[in-house]
């Protein structure tokens, strides 16, 4: 909580005279019962028609001033909880920045999401309900109560029974209700899953004729979330009425014991019906204090989620500034006995890798399912540390860079072709705002999307909806490689990103690369043998162990698991014709 | 496809009426206990106001009369209390129940709509309509309409009440009812407005959020963070400054509502204390108008209030309506069904376009004998996809019949016809539940060996029996098992239907060459014997089908087998060879 109380530091002015403000309005109104009882036991039983004008002109000058007061505090509270949240928005963001893949991995996106947007909403109006009702309503209860006391002790004692009362059955109806709403909450998170689920999987449903079981599925989801409602509403709806019985009755007391007081001489009439008054405003109030409960209840799990982003550490900070020179002559990318594992102490997803790969080469990374492909190249640019062993980018230790530095020298193509909104220049320009139009086209040149781009009616100034939703995911896949050559990278990595191109496309994009980009270190994952089948050198990845290296041919000699994987894409012959070739 | 709903707002009251029609009892209960409670409220100021002018002074205080007057005002807030809570159990049945309904209705919908529609229709607002809609439409409108009543019924009573003790005052009371409507009417357009542009710009900033947390990892890669925090930034500070407008805005209405409040009190103290010196009024009569007062002006804002939210009521209640009341897939409960099949297919003159504007598939013809196996090649967007859709009748053809065993596919049950056919696509399906489960989706009734063996056949059964309860595992669509893993459960649940006939669309494209050369070997077996369309990429693996379609741009350009096609040298050909090109 601590950390969310500084946001709300630069607001203390606000925080602080908000309140006030608002007390001052509720000061009004608890004078207001008095003066009118004035009226009555003055004005009206002395039949003085002056004292009543002046005393109905001081109740509309204490209503208007406290419309002025409560107008200050309302706007205190609006820039407060407003400014509250957009700094909080801002710096959660850049924290999420911050963090490297292994703890958004473990956040997952949706959820940092509605922690960025919904919770930090809800956190808003808690800030907004804080300045502007927390004082004002138990102040009224406390205060009435007080008012009572002047007005007398002895009957004052009605309010002290009944305010513990109406607390204990507002805390027993929350507290039962709780419970109830959570469940609720999570039951209609299965909703929005079961629908999302016939969605996506509409044509697997009706394949297998499956729509009856569906539809049953849903209904006990939503008859579950309807008889949890309904019961949770049964409690909740008790808490308005008994309330109103406890403070109604307590008015039936008032107006008894009042009336020996007042037979005895010790109170007025007027006094009889301020104290009724009182009590009435205490069970306005008392709404309001239930609303407040709800309100902060849900607001304490928000800030508590909020928090846990806060806190979490990236585990991958580089270093200030980068140390040690880079050395050109050194090898481009050396793993040196590298292993990884995803969590610590589960299995190694990666074991005991070690290879060098020369400027200029071109490496292939072939392997099955979940051979640890995309992880061996996530270690380049330090998205993940390793567990054991180091690797190194022209002769240094990645973790000695700053992550500025490593990360402009590599440019990564995901197996996800990921555009952003906005036009196709400014996708380009992600490596460097200095990026020309010249720079553009020869990237798309590379990377066969020249083409197409050139036929787009506004041409690099296309606009590029959320998604990527107006493109072909082989334009895609082209264009986040486009973006990559763009950025001019030293090393360049494609995780198997060619995997929407036609066999025909795809060649023509590897022999341009290889045309274009001749400094350039190349790393080419792919599960297609014929894609890597050129490179200087192919890793063979399996199971997380490097089963092979070596050159296309050096590897069909050699290496079993690589012949196997080639022998399912060519044909026998083929593969004897390219084995017996060279002798 | 998203149909606009133009109907009136009555209109879409009358059909939602139509959903709470079989709880009508309760409905009924609901607005009798609403106008019990609401008198019984209004009566209780009254019984207070006769108690009090009998406590006029010292000696002057009438218990006898006091007595029965507050047995019968107990009495009268007991009454009120019950019927209020009865009045909250009901509407709350009431709202669940008709939630429930409205809910199950528009997920059954999507059971019937036709194809066309969820692929058309964006996933996220079609879930938005199930979920947050109907929630918008329960709390507003039926909550809305119990405010809107009990608030009528109280200002109508209050209004009578008034009336009945004293005219003059009354009047005052109505000649300041014009103020606190326009207060609350000018306040309730000024939210509606800045709540309007509040919701569009968070809107905005959860768009940003989902593409730049989404893709976090690019981001990183290209070291572009401050880039997205500029981004979000400029959206944060619009935010603030809506966000400090909306909040102030909408927090006037409670001073706003006290202020009013208290210029109506001070209209009743002065006129009625003036009246009283005259003897038109009692002291206790004058207690009453005052609490009449305090809370006269409550239902306007509450009702005032209720407008924004029913308006927007509305607006959900259409987006449901729209998705409940489109239109079905045509019905076929009168045809065939579909039995024994020998898997003769025929495709005779077809015509299809997703678009009319885009013609895509002209004119086609093909016909399979029963136990053959066809494959389709062709670049990405040829249409493969939409024969597969064609086949299943997920769509309908344009011009031209599909048949099978000569029965045209619109004359037989789309359910019959579906399941005669096992279909494994690209993407994958795994809905929430256990791997036995997801398993034995086609086939509810598989036993314990039938369902190990099918994960056998589909090579699951070694990373299954690796998970943390085995077959027990729940898994879902997004955590635990990778894309390959997915795609071989997918195999697995049709190796278990064992239809007739086969439909496999890139069946093996996410899994590894190792794994497919084994899961191939398994089709092999399943397809011998049966009709079978195979799409795949890899060329390798349709070397052996009986016919091979090549297509282009919706038309079948080539048919023939694998060695015709070679040697007729042409499109096939040159995809074939472009595989195997030195780059």
């Amino acid at each position: 909580m601590r950390k969310l109380v500084k946001y709300l530091k630069k607001y203390k002015k606000n925080v602080i005279l908000g309140p006030i403000f608002k007390l001052t309005e509720a000061v009004f109104e608890l004078i207001v019962p008095l003066v009118m009882a004035q009226i009555i036991d003055v004005g009206i039983a002395n039949k003085d028609s002056g004292y009543i004008w002046k005393m109905g002109g001081v109740l509309v000058l204490l209503g208007v001033c406290g419309l002025g007061f409560a107008l200050i505090c309302q706007y205190m509270a609006s820039v407060a909880s407003q400014g509250f949240g957009t700094e909080l928005r801002r710096d959660l963001y850049h924290h999420i920045n911050t963090l490297s893949h292994k703890e958004v991995d473990e956040f997952g996106t949706p959820s940092l999401i509605t922690r960025l947007t919904s919770d930090i909403n809800q956190l808003q109006v808690a800030v907004a309900m804080l300045i502007r009702l927390v004082v004002r309503a138990p102040f009224l209860v406390i205060g009435s109560t007080i008012m009572a006391f002047m007005i007398d002790v002895k009957l004052a004692l009605i309010f002290v029974i009944v305010i513990p009362l109406v607390a204990l059955v507002m805390w027993l109806v929350t507290t039962k209700t709780i419970p109830f709403f959570k469940s609720i909450q999570k039951k209609l998170d299965k909703t929005s899953l079961i629908t999302r689920e016939n969605l996506v999987g509409a044509r697997a449903v009706r394949a297998f004729s499956k729509q009856e079981y569906e539809k049953e599925r849903f209904k006990d989801n939503a008859e579950d979330i309807e008889k949890a409602a309904v019961r949770a509403g049964k409690i909740s709806a008790l808490l308005s009425p008994v309330n109103a019985i406890i403070l109604n009755l307590a008015i039936v007391a008032i107006i008894w014991f009042g009336g020996f007081s007042v037979n005895v001489g010790d109170l007025t009439q007027g006094q009889v019906i301020a104290l009724v008054n009182y009590m009435n405003q205490i069970l306005l109030a008392l709404v309001v204090v239930a609303n407040l409960v709800v309100i902060f209840t849900k607001s304490a799990a928000c800030a508590a989620r909020v928090n846990e982003v806060l806190d979490a550490k990236p585990s991958i900070v580089g270093k200030e500034t980068t140390e040690a020179n880079s050395n050109s002559s050194a090898p481009a990318v050396k793993f040196d006995d590298v292993s990884f594992s995803y969590h610590d102490n589960s299995e190694y997803a990666l074991e005991d890798i070690s290879f060098t790969a020369q400027k200029g080469q071109t490496i292939g990374i072939i392997g099955g399912t979940g051979s640890g492909k995309s992880t061996l190249i996530n270690l380049i640019p330090r998205f993940y540390d390793t567990s054991k062993g180091s690797v190194n980018v022209y002769g240094t230790d990645v973790r000695n860079y700053s992550l500025g530095d490593l990360r402009t020298k590599i440019a990564v193509v995901p197996q996800k072709a990921v555009l952003f909104s906005g036009t196709i220049r400014e996708n380009m320009k992600w490596g460097g705002d200095d990026i020309t139009d010249e720079q553009i086209w020869r990237a798309l040149k590379i990377s066969q999307a020249y083409e197409f781009v050139e036929k787009l009616e506004n041409g690099l100034d296309y606009e590029i909806l959320q998604g990527g939703k107006n493109l072909s995911g082989g334009q895609k896949q082209r264009l986040t490689i486009a973006r990559a050559i763009a950025a001019d990278p030293e090393i360049l990595i494609l995780d198997d990103s060619a995997s929407a191109l036609d066999f025909a496309t795809d060649a023509k994009l590897r022999t341009a690369i290889k045309e274009n980009c001749t400094n350039m270190t190349v790393f080419l994952i792919s599960q297609r043998a014929n894609t890597v089948k050129n490179a200087d050198q192919i890793i063979v990845l399996d199971d997380g162990k490097m089963v092979g290296i070596g050159t296309h041919k050096e590897l069909l000699q050699s290496c079993t698991d690589y012949c196997q994987i080639c022998l399912t894409q060519f044909s026998a012959e083929e593969l004897e014709k390219e084995i017996n070739g060279d002798e | 496809m998203s149909k606009k709903n133009n109907d009136s707002s009555f209109t879409v009251l009358a059909k939602l009426l139509r959903y709470t029609k079989p709880y009508t009892f309760y409905l009924v209960f609901t607005i009798i206990s609403a106008i019990v409670s609401a008198i019984a409220t209004l009566y209780a100021p009254v019984l207070i106001g006769e108690a009090v002018d009998f406590i006029i002074d010292i000696n002057n205080v009438n218990f006898e009369k006091i007595l029965p007057i507050i047995v019968k005002l107990a009495i009268v807030v007991l009454i009120g209390a019950g019927f209020q809570w009865f009045m909250g159990y009901c509407t709350n049945i009431l709202t669940q129940r008709t939630v429930r309904d409205l809910r199950t209705d528009a997920f059954n919908k999507l059971q019937r709509v036709p194809l066309r529609y969820i692929d058309s229709t964006p996933h996220g607002d079609i879930i938005g309509r199930v979920v947050a809609d109907i929630d918008t439409v329960s709390d507003g409108l039926l909550q809305g309409f119990q405010q809107i009543f009990t608030g009528s019924v109280t200002i109508i009573g209050t209004l009578c009440f008034m009336f009945s003790i004293n005219v003059g005052i009354a009047l005052v009371v109505i000649l300041i009812t014009p103020v606190s409507l326009l207060v609350a009417s000018t306040i309730a357009r000024l939210c509606s407005k800045k709540f309007k542009e509040q919701a569009a710009l968070r809107g905005q900033i959860t768009g940003l959020a989902e593409e730049y947390i989404g893709n976090q990892k690019v981001v990183k890669a290209f070291s572009r963070e401050e880039y997205s925090e500029e981004k979000f930034e400029e959206l944060n500070a619009k935010l603030y400054k809506v966000g400090v407008r909306a909040q102030f805005y909408s927090a006037l209405t409670n001073p706003s509502t006290r202020f009013v409040n208290g210029l109506v009190y001070a209209g009743v103290g002065i006129f009625g204390a003036l009246s009283a010196i005259g003897g038109g009024i009692t002291v206790g009569q004058l207690s009453a108008f005052l609490s009449y007062a305090n809370q006269y002006t409550k239902p306007f804002n509450e009702i005032s209030g209720v407008v924004t939210e029913l308006q927007s009521a509305f607006a959900s209640a259409r987006r449901i309506f729209a998705l409940t009341e489109s239109d079905d897939e045509i019905s076929d409960a009168d045809n065939k069904v579909l039995t024994d099949v020998d898997g003769n297919v025929k495709i005779d003159h077809v015509d299809f376009s997703y678009v009319p504007e885009r013609e895509l598939i002209k004119d086609l013809n093909l016909d399979v004998k029963s136990g053959q196996q066809i494959a389709i090649v062709g670049p990405t967007g040829c249409g493969k996809t939409t024969i597969i859709n064609l086949l299943m009748r997920f769509y309908d053809t344009d011009k031209g019949t599909i048949s099978v065993d000569g029965n045209n596919i619109k004359d037989v049950t789309r359910d019959s016809l579906r399941l005669s056919y096992g279909m494994v696509l690209q993407e994958t399906w795994i809905f929430e539940g256990t791997v036995r489960e997801n398993i034995a989706y086609g086939k509810q009734d598989a036993t314990e060996e039938e369902i190990v063996a099918a994960a056998k056949a589909a090579h699951c059964h070694s990373f299954i029996k690796r998970m943390k309860d085995g077959y027990d595992t729940i898994i879902s669509d997004n955590d635990g098992i990778s894309q390959g893993q997915k795609q071989l459960l997918c195999i697995a649940r049709v190796m278990l239907a064992m239809p007739p006939m086969l439909i496999l669309d890139e069946a093996t494209s996410s899994i590894d060459t190792k794994t497919e050369m084994k899961i191939q070997n398994a089709f092999a077996k399943m397809t011998k014997g049966k009709t079978s369309f195979i799409v795949a990429h890899r060329l390798s693996t349709i070397k052996n089908a009986d016919t091979i379609l090549v297509m282009d741009k919706g038309k079948i350009i080539e048919i023939g087998n694998h060695e015709q096609l070679l040697a007729k040298n042409g499109f096939y050909a040159e995809l074939y060879n472009s595989q195997f090109k030195k780059s």
